[in-house]
């Protein structure tokens, strides 16, 4: 009877331990859908001044998007090894210079940039490469990547800031969002009245 | 015999969760969707070298998918030399490590350094593969015939056939200056590779 109390109790643990792993699994097998809610990941502190100041940030660490002083959050993840995020980034920083020329959009729409397996020294290499000037963070043991679904590279996902709740995805794709305009339009339009609009 | 179907199930359970621990392979690019053989994890290294820092390079000779032919011995007194040795053409991780070298091509002339690729893969295969990568600034060689050559004279040779992810660092001497032969599921850090270059000034 005890023996079987002993199993009993092993048992539980490991099915504890089983299902603990299975859903982390699943909780990072797939990227977050269009509707979803996005997951409270942390980004590492941004490097410069100046990067914390386009994200609005009040203090130095590590952050939530949800601090991101914004109404829309793009959010590109990607590798200095991907040759298809390579040939994307001039498209990239062409949507972010968009977005600055636009006084109605420029502290609306932030981006950001995730380098999935990426060092600091890899991420500071592409920047430099294609003169990318939004934030870029290292994800050198692919936790930030992981916790995205285990995307394949480049991937796009556009959250909506706004209100205080939940903050959901209006666009969640593998590969290139295409011209940078209509995709500006698209999620200006998807992410509904802006604040003080 | 309850008692024994018991311990089955416990240890099951413990080989699943087991199983669910193992590392993540490396983000792909979206470039290779279904064209990558999936390997799924290997054993990190399946070979051993004899080499180490201060030895001399072997010599070797291999074709390039240039058409070209390509020695080791060329660049002696005139560059530093990174031989990368990947496993396999179309395979993980390998597809996502040269076209990172590509794009550094100024971190390596900084330096005075060329790099020279090297699969066990035929030069049709390795001029299919970079192609879709979009061309690679560095010579390409193939060490396919006889198969393994100069990775079993580099002590890299697996015993499936591929090579280990290593990588030889190789002065303006010819002397070996730094080897490491990766885990073979994992990318190794530019940044290591740049310290050692860096070393060389």
């Amino acid at each position: 009877m005890r023996n079987r109390t002993v199993v009993l109790l092993i048992l539980s643990f490991m099915i504890s331990c089983f299902t603990l792993y299975a859903g982390a699994a699943r909780a990072s097998g797939l990227p977050p859908a269009e509707g979803d809610t996005f997951p409270e990941i942390l980004l590492p502190s941004p490097q410069k001044w100046s990067e914390r100041e386009y994200l609005g940030l009040d203090h130095v660490g590590p952050f939530k998007i949800s601090q991101v002083k914004a109404d829309t959050l793009i959010i590109e993840i990607f590798s200095m090894y991907c040759p298809y995020c390579q040939k994307e980034a001039p498209v990239v920083n062409e949507l972010h210079q968009m977005i600055l020329s636009r006084p109605d959009l420029r502290n609306k729409i932030k981006m950001i940039g995730i380098g999935a397996g990426n060092s600091q020294f890899e991420v500071n290499a592409f920047r430099n490469l294609y003169g990318i000037a939004f934030p870029l963070f290292p994800d050198p043991e692919f936790s930030l990547h992981k916790a995205l679904g285990d995307v394949r590279t480049p991937y796009f996902i556009v959250v909506n800031l706004k209100g205080s709740g939940s903050h959901k995805v209006i666009y969640s794709r593998v590969g290139s969002f295409g011209d940078p305009r209509q995709f500006l339009e698209s999620i200006s339009r998807k992410s509904g009245p802006r604040k003080g609009a | 015999m309850s008692r024994r179907i018991s311990y089955l199930i416990v240890l099951t359970i413990c080989v699943g969760c087991l199983l669910s621990m193992r590392t993540p392979l490396p983000a792909a690019s979206e470039q290779f969707r279904g064209k990558i053989f999936s390997t799924g994890e290997m054993p990190p290294v399946d070979s051993r070298t004899e080499l180490k820092p201060g030895d001399k390079a072997p010599d070797f000779t291999l074709p390039s998918i240039s058409g070209e032919s390509v020695s080791l011995s060329r660049f002696l007194g005139t560059k530093n030399v990174v031989i990368s040795f990947v496993p396999a053409a179309w395979t993980p991780v390998c597809s996502d490590q040269w076209p990172g070298y590509n794009v550094v091509k100024s971190m390596f002339d900084e330096r005075d350094t060329v790099m020279l690729g090297i699969t066990v893969d035929n030069i049709p295969t390795l001029y299919a593969w970079t192609e879709e990568m979009g061309g690679v600034w560095f010579p390409v060689l193939s060490d396919f015939w006889p198969h393994g050559a100069v990775a079993r004279k580099y002590g890299v040779l697996r015993s499936d056939g591929t090579t280990e992810r290593a990588l030889f660092v190789v002065d303006k001497q010819g002397m070996i200056r730094y080897i490491d032969v990766h885990n073979i599921n994992e990318r190794p850090k530019l940044e290591v590779l740049m310290q050692e270059l860096d070393s060389l000034k």
